[in-house]
C-alpha cells in the first residue's frame, strides 16, 4: 500500500498547492516604458472572473493614462502575476513585483482575503496601495497607512442601504434568514445588516455562515427556504448565487426580497445562467455604467469599445480598478510626484474624483464621506438602482416576483 | 424532520454524480496503478464540451453525451498513449506529475478559449420540481441520477460480462500475470483510460448544469473526487460509489442538522475513521509488495 497511499499524498499536495502555481504575464510592450506597475491578479482559482475583470479595468486606465501622455509624462507598463487565488502566492508576488522586478508602484488584488496578506507585506517597503476589492473591516484592523480602498464605502457598510430600505417597508415584513460565506468580504455585510434589522424588530428565523468551498451549496438553500422567511440576506460571490437562486426556484419558494453581496452584479455571467429570474433580485452596488460621476460615461464607452459586450455586461470590479488608476493619477498630480511616500501622503488628503463618485480616506484606508453604496435590482433583465431615492432610476419592485418555472 | 430527509435524498441524488465522475477514476488506478490527479480538469472539459453543444446548437447535454462521450473516450485514449505510456521508470509517482501538468494544460487552454467567466448549462428543467411526500424533488437531479445509475451499470456490465471487462480486471488483479496469459494489457490501459475520461464527460454535464463552472473549477473538484476513492478503496468501482453517496448524505444531512460550517467536518471524521479501521478504504484490497 505504501506506493498508492504516497500516490494519493501527491495528488493532493499537488490538487492543493493549486495555489503555489504563479505565471507572470506582461501587460502590452511598449517602446519608452519609463514606469512599471505591479499587480497580483487571480487570473487562476475561485476568483479568476474577477481577476479578469480587473486586469481589464487597471488596462483600460494604463491605456487612457498613456493617451494622455503618462502618470506625470511616465509612460505606464502593467505587469500582472498570477495568484491562482491564494494568499500565499498574493504575498509572494508583491514581494517578486517589489524586490526583482522593481515596479515603481503597486495596485490591489481582488478580495479582502488576498488584500490583508498582500498589504502588510507591501506596506513593509514602503509602498503605497491603493486597492480595488479589500474592504472587509479585518483590512483596516492592521491599522496600516499605506493601504488605500477605492471603493465609496467599508464593506461592512455595503448593505446599510438595503437594511433602510428593509426598514421603511409598510408593512414591515417580519421575519429574516442570513446564510453567508465565511469570507472578509460577505460575512461583515451580512452581519450588519442583521444587527440592524435586529435593532429595527425584524426577527431572525435563520443565520449560517458555509465554507466558501463546500461540496455543496443546495443543502443551505434548502435549509433557507425551509425556514420561510419575508427576508433573505445572503453573503455570496456568484457561484453561490446562482446556486441558492436555482434552489428556491426549485422548491418554489419565493421570499418578498432577496439581496445577494455579489454575483447580481456581475452582469450577464448572472444573468445568462438564471434569465428571468434575475427579476427582482438586490444587489448593492457603488458603481453603474449610467451613473453621471466623473469619466464615467468615457470608460463605458471605451471599455465596450475595447472588450466588447454592452454597458450592462461591464463588472463593477473593472470600474473599481479604473478607480484606483484615476485616484493613484490625481495624488500624483497633487504631489507632483510618483514617489510612494509622497503618494501616501497625498492620498490621506483631499478629496479625490472617480467613476465611483468623490472619495477621501482615514488614516488607516477607510473610504471616508463617499456616496455610499445603493440598491440595485434586476428589472425587466437590467440591474438599475433603486434607493436610495434621489439616484434611483426606478422605484424598487416589492415583494419580488415569483420565480419562473 | 422533512428537511432532514429532503437533504438526505438530495445527498443520494448528488452522491449519484459524484460517484460517476469518481468512477473513471479509480477504474484508472485499478488497470494502470496510477492517479489521475487530471480528472477534474477533465470533468469541466466535459462541461465545456456539452456548454459548446448546447450554447450553439441547443443540443441537451444529456442528449450530447451521444457525442461527448465517444469524444472523450477519444481524447482519453490518446492521452494514454501520449503522456503516460512513455512513463518507462518510476511510472506511479511521476504519473501524478503528468496528469497534474495534464490538469493545468486542459485549463490555460479552456481559460484562452471560453475566458474565466463562469458559465451555467441553463436547461429548461433546470428548476422544475415535483412534489413528493409533501417536500419538492428537483428534477435535474432526478436525470443525473438516472444517467449515473445507467453507465454505471453498463460499467459493471462490461466489466463482468465481457472478455473485455475480464482483462481489464485481470490487468487490475496482476499487470505482469495478465501480459503472461496473453493480454494486451497497453492495450487494456489505454482502453480503459478512455472510459475512465468518458465518465468524466457524463459527469461534466450534469456539474455543469448544476454547478456554475469556470476553467479552475477542477481543483475543488479533484479534492473531493479524491477523497471518495480513497474511504471507497482505490480501484474498486463499487468502493467509489458507496464512499460518493456517504460524502454527499453526511455533509448535506449535516449541514441542515448541526451547521454548515460543520458539514464537511463531519464527513472528515467519517473518512479517518474508517481509515483508522480499514486503511484500505471500505472496499480497498490490502496489497503486500516486496520492497
Amino acid at each position: 500500500m505504501r506506493k498508492p497511499v504516497s500516490m494519493i499524498a501527491a495528488g493532493f499536495a499537488l490538487a492543493l498547492s493549486a495555489c503555489g502555481t504563479s505565471g507572470s504575464t506582461s501587460g502590452s510592450p511598449q517602446a519608452a516604458a519609463p514606469i512599471t506597475i505591479g499587480v497580483s491578479v487571480s487570473l487562476s482559482g475561485d476568483f479568476s472572473g474577477d481577476g479578469k475583470a480587473l486586469q481589464q479595468g487597471y488596462d483600460l486606465w494604463a491605456q487612457d493614462i498613456n493617451a494622455k501622455g503618462g502618470l506625470l509624462g511616465h509612460k505606464v507598463t502593467m505587469k500582472y502575476a498570477d495568484d491562482a487565488s491564494s494568499t500565499q502566492q498574493v504575498v509572494t508576488n508583491y514581494q517578486t513585483l517589489i524586490t526583482q522586478d522593481k515596479v515603481a508602484l503597486v495596485f490591489g488584488p481582488f478580495s479582502s482575503k488576498l488584500t490583508i496578506p498582500a498589504s502588510a507585506v507591501v506596506d513593509r517597503y514602503g509602498y503605497a496601495f491603493p486597492e480595488p476589492a479589500g474592504g472587509g473591516p479585518a483590512v483596516f484592523q492592521q491599522g496600516l497607512h499605506s493601504i488605500f480602498f477605492v471603493q465609496p464605502a467599508a464593506v461592512e457598510d455595503n448593505l446599510v442601504s438595503y437594511a433602510n430600505w428593509v426598514k421603511s417597508l409598510s408593512p414591515k415584513p417580519n421575519t429574516v434568514a442570513y446564510a453567508t460565506e465565511d469570507d472578509p468580504f460577505t460575512q461583515p455585510q451580512v452581519d450588519k445588516a442583521k444587527s440592524l434589522l435586529e435593532a429595527a424588530g425584524l426577527h431572525t428565523v435563520y443565520y449560517h455562515v458555509y465554507s466558501s468551498e463546500p461540496i455543496d451549496w443546495s443543502p443551505f438553500a434548502l435549509a433557507v427556504a425551509h425556514s420561510n422567511a419575508d427576508v433573505v440576506i445572503l453573503g455570496t460571490q456568484l457561484p453561490d448565487a446562482l446556486a441558492f437562486v436555482k434552489t428556491f426556484a426549485q422548491q418554489h419558494y419565493n421570499p418578498k426580497t432577496l439581496v445577494e453581496t455579489t454575483g447580481p452584479d456581475q452582469g450577464s455571467q448572472f444573468s445568462d445562467p438564471l434569465g428571468k429570474n434575475t427579476e427582482g433580485i438586490m444587489v448593492p452596488a457603488g458603481w453603474t455604467p449610467d451613473a453621471k460621476a466623473y469619466g464615467n460615461e468615457k470608460f463605458a464607452i471605451e471599455f465596450v469599445a475595447k472588450y466588447g459586450g454592452q454597458f450592462a455586461d461591464i463588472s463593477a470590479d473593472s470600474a473599481e480598478a479604473y478607480s484606483v488608476g484615476q485616484v493613484v493619477e490625481q495624488a500624483a498630480n497633487k504631489a507632483n510626484s510618483i514617489d510612494n511616500k509622497a503618494l501616501i501622503n497625498a492620498l490621506h488628503n483631499g478629496t479625490y474624483q472617480t467613476i465611483q463618485g468623490p472619495m477621501s480616506f482615514d488614516s488607516v484606508g477607510k473610504p471616508q464621506g463617499g456616496v455610499g453604496v445603493y440598491i440595485e435590482q434586476w428589472q425587466s433583465g437590467q440591474a438599475i438602482f433603486v434607493f436610495p431615492s434621489n439616484v434611483a432610476a426606478a422605484k424598487p419592485e416589492y415583494p419580488k416576483a415569483n420565480w419562473q418555472q | 424532520m422533512s428537511l432532514v430527509l429532503q437533504a438526505a435524498i438530495l445527498g443520494v441524488l448528488t452522491g449519484g454524480v459524484y460517484a460517476l465522475m469518481a468512477s473513471g477514476l479509480t477504474l484508472i488506478f485499478g488497470v494502470m496503478r496510477i492517479i489521475n490527479v487530471g480528472q477534474g480538469a477533465l470533468v469541466i472539459l466535459g462541461a465545456y464540451l456539452s456548454f459548446v453543444l448546447f450554447h450553439n446548437w441547443h443540443i441537451d447535454p444529456f442528449v450530447g453525451l451521444l457525442l461527448t462521450m465517444p469524444v472523450m473516450f477519444l481524447i482519453g485514449a490518446v492521452l494514454e498513449v501520449a503522456f503516460i505510456r512513455p512513463l518507462k521508470t518510476d511510472r506511479e509517482a511521476l504519473s501524478v506529475l503528468v496528469t497534474y501538468a495534464l490538469a493545468l494544460g486542459i485549463e490555460g487552454v479552456l481559460g484562452y478559449i471560453f475566458t474565466a467567466n463562469y458559465r451555467e448549462l441553463s436547461v429548461w428543467y433546470d428548476t422544475q420540481s415535483f412534489p413528493l411526500f409533501g417536500f419538492r424533488i428537483t428534477l435535474v437531479y432526478i436525470f443525473g441520477f438516472v444517467l449515473c445509475l445507467a453507465i454505471l451499470a453498463t460499467l459493471f456490465l462490461v466489466l463482468y460480462r465481457t472478455a473485455f471487462g475480464a482483462a481489464i480486471r485481470a490487468t487490475m488483479l496482476n499487470r505482469t500475470a495478465a501480459q503472461l496469459v496473453g493480454v494486451d494489457v497497453e492495450r487494456v490501459s489505454a482502453m480503459a483510460f478512455g472510459i475512465g475520461v468518458a465518465t468524466a464527460a457524463a459527469g461534466g454535464a450534469v456539474f455543469g448544469i448544476t454547478n456554475a463552472f469556470n476553467p479552475g473549477s477542477h481543483y475543488d473538484l479533484i479534492s473531493r473526487l479524491l477523497t471518495i476513492i480513497v474511504l471507497g478503496g482505490l480501484g474498486s468501482l463499487r468502493g467509489a460509489i458507496i464512499a460518493a453517496l456517504i460524502m454527499l448524505v453526511t455533509t448535506d444531512v449535516a449541514s441542515v442538522i448541526i451547521s454548515p460550517e460543520w458539514s464537511s467536518f463531519v464527513f472528515f471524521v467519517i473518512l479517518v475513521g474508517v481509515l483508522i479501521v480499514r486503511p484500505q478504504g471500505l472496499y480497498g484490497v490490502r496489497v503486500r509488495e516486496r520492497i
